[in-house]
């Protein structure tokens, strides 16, 4: 048998001991080097050990319980998906959520860590495996190609009782199972269960060890003296061409994913909280401050912050406040959606990035804008960053997701029953003086908003210290510019004059183009720009998303340009 | 703060029988360049002093003047007594800010320019040599790169939590076929022993060799004119390179030793984290990493190398 490095059977790649608390352990497959880290959750990652960014090691990397710090250049990496959560050299942008590790096929079980190149081959158990309990012992590396060392396995067998040979490098003798682990062409880890708890553990263990020790000598021996094979030569996967490339402005679009509402509860008076969980495997990376669309049953689309803390991509807990008013989507989220309802949502995407770089956070936020504080206030826990969270509600009763909040160790306070002047006195001794590096962020209905963003800026705060996120589009549209926009697929050319939007004119001129929200915060009309500089009116994309001038949303941006050409 | 160790085994990297991969032949432009081998001061008269150039053993000494004296070496041994006068067949060489330079192909007349070095009144000192188990280019884009300054040299070049890498001008000077990063900017919590609060300090990086790059950086002492601290990397092989330092100095006050130390701490703190780069040659490919705004300066090494057709220490571009 030669190692191929796609081989797709299991291979235990360690011991369940191997991954203490908070510990990355480096593994190694097939070739390959991998980073083993176990999330405060249980979950256990085998990634590619090798951080996207300059190919430092990840097992040198230092586990934050939901996330994986890079040691070089501080990249953050989630459980789970291996998604890229923050670059630190940009602090005030979302990475594109499509950096994202190599992820490799996972399974802990009889005390080992399994996996496999690929995921070609669900994991099937050994024979006989489900029927008790199983004593790992110590792991034994052996300097050998590992066809060599199954066959010296093979010899230990005594003559009356001959070697069960099992499917992939696997075999059996008496009470004992041994299993390879094909570490590279000639190098191999010899992984043994032994079936029950034995009496005297530090005995057994030490005999196994001196046999198996013996082996390793003979093995050892044996391997010197031939030639040595050459290595296996596992290729580094490429990244995406946009992710090469300098401007790597990459915007989703209309990629939507069905979840379950796995639960549905009261979080506090008025406010419905909602557990969406994937049909199967995890959920999509998202950062601090995202937000996903949730395609309603009526056609319309809502936006809703995640929750989450880092790492937890099992489900997103999202927050709807029960509008008395009626109008809009959340009703029929409210009064109509049960668990186990199917709901399509969009990927996470972030307009509100939480910056990891300050002295420090201060988090302000009233009524249902606790959501994505919340999710910020998780993730600054998690790094043990500095950071405060004020939550005004008028009635104790209003406060969501209380044990939630309650459960983080900084400084919580919530600011119940205020009067106007009170929340102004508050919001103003709350900020303070500004000084290098500090920076509010605020979530709530308008009122709550402008007050901060005046007396911050009142105390010395400058503009981009202040952070705030707009789900509808209060802006004023300016569509007094006229201009002439090209449709590249269509071959058309179109006059856009003062007063009409893009989307009015192509829809004028027969194109079928979709749009829902039309007041430039869904999305849902984004198109891609080839030449002209646009004049972006939107809400949806962020900060550096305009920048790239990559994209346009068709209902309310337009052209600073005299020509536009879009990719229709 | 640093996890604690589990009771892991070690597996050895590499088998004892331990398989070689072939070697690749330098390229033109790297055969008949200058390379770095040795601190000059540290080059004993008459007695030899071995190294490895792209993966050729050489032996080396001074002469009677002085003057260094580089050959390929057979037999010779470090120690052992010589007379320079019966080493015929010699490497070309030259001596430039305090090193050694030879060549294993026909160099040019003279090594890039570092006009500060000559200015009379600069502490000019050799801050050791170091050894570094990963290529020569990684060694100086790691010398290029800012956003690890709060990782790697916590609380000396920068501290979490200020990481950001603001927007700084890199081009490739055609006229001096060198890259050039201007206006590279990064808070430094304690810039120098007497601030209290952090500062911006600004630096200045040239790219003049494959090998070597020099960084600029405002002096305390006199700030309208800028201290010099350079790498000139030694390609011992494709995967392994000895860092030579050098600093150029406006400092009335601190000692040589003192002003080695800070940089020979800055260089181990590197050191651990270019060992564990992987590839160890750097990859040309831009879609071989993921690089970011703030890797402009590295993106503009890794396409000038390309362009130049150095093929020693690096990936090539698949064609």
């Amino acid at each position: 048998m030669t190692l191929s490095l796609t081989d797709s059977t299991w291979y235990p790649i360690a011991s369940s001991d191997d991954l203490p608390f908070r510990h990355v352990y480096q593994g190694q497959l097939l070739g390959r080097e991998l980073a083993v880290w176990r999330a405060d959750d249980g979950n256990v990652n085998v990634w590619e050990n090798r951080c996207l960014h300059r190919g430092v090691r990840l097992s040198i990397g230092i586990n934050e319980g939901g996330e994986l710090k890079c040691q070089y250049h501080g990249w953050r990496y989630a459980n789970r998906s291996a998604g890229c959560t923050y670059i630190p050299a940009h602090p005030a942008d979302a990475p594109a959520r499509r950096i994202q590790n190599r992820t490799y096929p996972v399974r802990e079980a009889f005390g080992l860590i399994w996996s496999a190149a690929n995921d070609d081959q669900p994991f099937q158990p050994f024979p006989g495996a489900e029927t008790g309990e199983w004593f790992p012992l110590r792991p034994i590396p052996v300097n050998a190609a590992p066809e060599d060392v199954l066959a010296g396995l093979v010899t230990l067998a005594p003559d009356d009782q001959p070697a069960d040979i099992l499917p992939g490098l696997a075999v059996r003798l008496g009470a004992a199972h041994y299993f390879v682990q094909p570490v590279d062409s000639n190098r191999a880890v010899i992984r043994g269960l032994l079936q029950g708890q034995p009496e005297d553990a530090v005995t057994t263990l030490r005999s196994y060890n001196e046999t198996l020790t013996k082996l390793r000598d003979r093995l050892e021996r044996a391997a010197r003296k031939k030639p040595a094979p050459e290595p296996l030569q596992p290729s580094f996967e490429q990244v995406s061409v946009d992710l090469a490339t300098m401007p790597d402005i990459a915007i989703p679009r209309g990629n939507t994913i069905t979840v379950v509402v796995k639960r549905k509860w009261a979080s506090a008076d008025g406010i419905i909280g909602f557990e969406l969980a994937p049909r199967e495997g995890h959920l999509p990376t998202f950062q601090p401050g995202a937000h996903i669309d949730v395609h309603l049953p009526n056609g319309l689309i809502r936006q809703y912050s995640i929750t989450n803390g880092p790492g937890e991509l099992l489900s997103y807990i999202i927050g709807v406040k029960a509008e008395s008013a009626g109008k809009g989507g959340s009703k029929i989220l409210v009064e109509s959606v049960r668990e186990g309802d199917l709901l399509s949502i969009s990927e996470p995407r972030n307009n509100f990035p939480l910056r990891r770089d300050a002295v420090r956070t201060v988090l302000i936020a009233a009524g249902i804008g606790i959501t994505p504080l919340l999710s910020m206030a998780r993730f600054l826990d998690k790094s043990s960053l500095p950071y405060e969270l004020h939550y005004f509600t008028r009635l104790g009763e209003h406060i969501a997701f209380r044990p939630e909040l309650e459960a983080l160790h900084g400084k919580v306070q919530f600011h119940t029953g205020l009067a106007r002047p009170e929340i102004a006195q508050t919001i103003s001794q709350t900020l303070g003086e500004w000084s290098h590096a500090q920076h509010v962020y605020v979530c709530g209905p308008s009122a709550l908003l402008e007050s901060v963003r005046v007396t911050a800026a009142t105390q010395g705060w400058p503009e981009e210290s202040i952070h705030f996120e707009y789900f509808k589009n209060d802006k004023v549209i300016d569509d007094s510019s006229s201009f002439e926009v090209e449709l590249a697929r269509s071959a058309m050319t179109l006059q856009v004059p003062a007063g009409k939007t893009i989307l009015e004119v192509m829809r004028e001129a027969g194109l079928q183009v979709p749009s829902s929200c039309e007041q430039g915060a869904c999305g849902t009309c984004l198109t891609g720009v080839i030449e002209g500089e646009c004049d972006h009116q939107d809400v949806y994309l962020n900060d550096t998303e305009k920048r790239a001038n990559t994209a346009i949303l068709t209902c309310v941006s337009r052209a600073k340009s005299a020509r536009l050409v879009l990719d229709i | 703060m640093r996890r604690t160790m589990p009771p892991n085994f070690p597996i050895p990297l590499h088998a004892p029988n331990r398989y070689s991969p072939p070697m690749t032949t330098p390229d033109p432009l790297t055969l008949n360049s200058w390379q770095v081998i040795a601190a000059l001061d540290e080059l004993p008269p008459g007695l030899v002093e071995r190294t490895i150039l792209l993966d050729t053993p050489l032996a080396m000494t001074r002469d009677r003047d002085g003057l260094p004296v580089v050959w390929r070496r057979t037999d010779e041994e470090t120690g052992d007594e010589i007379d320079p006068e019966t080493i015929f067949d010699r490497l070309p060489v030259t001596t430039g800010y305090g090193f050694v330079w030879t060549s294993l192909g026909t160099p040019p007349t003279d090594l890039f320019p570092i006009p500060e070095y000559a200015e009379p009144d600069r502490v000019n000192m050799s801050c050791g040599s170091i050894g570094i188990h990963v290529s020569a280019p990684r060694a100086v884009e790691n010398f290029l790169d800012m956003g690890h300054f709060p990782y790697v040299h916590t609380d000396i070049l920068g501290a979490e939590p200020h990481t950001e890498v603001k927007e700084y001008d890199v081009e490739v000077s055609e006229e001096r076929d060198e890259v050039l990063a201007t206006r590279c900017r990064f808070f430094q919590p304690r810039a120098a022993l007497s601030a209290t609060d952090g500062m911006e300090v600004e630096y200045v990086y040239r790219v003049p060799h494959p090998y070597c790059s020099v960084l600029y950086k405002s002096s305390p002492e006199a700030p309208e004119r800028r201290d010099v601290i350079a790498i000139f990397l030694q390609p011992v092989s494709e995967e392994r390179c000895r860092a030579h330092l050098l600093q150029s100095m406006i400092d009335s006050t601190s000692t040589i030793t003192e002003l080695r130390r800070f940089q020979q701490t800055i260089f181990g703190q590197d050191k651990p984290i270019l060992e564990n780069q992987y590839p160890k040659r750097l990859p040309l490919d831009p879609r071989s990493e993921t690089p970011i705004r703030a890797d402009k300066s590295a993106i503009a090494y890794r396409r000038w190398l390309s362009q130049k057709g150095v093929n020693y220490g690096v990936i090539p571009v698949a064609s």
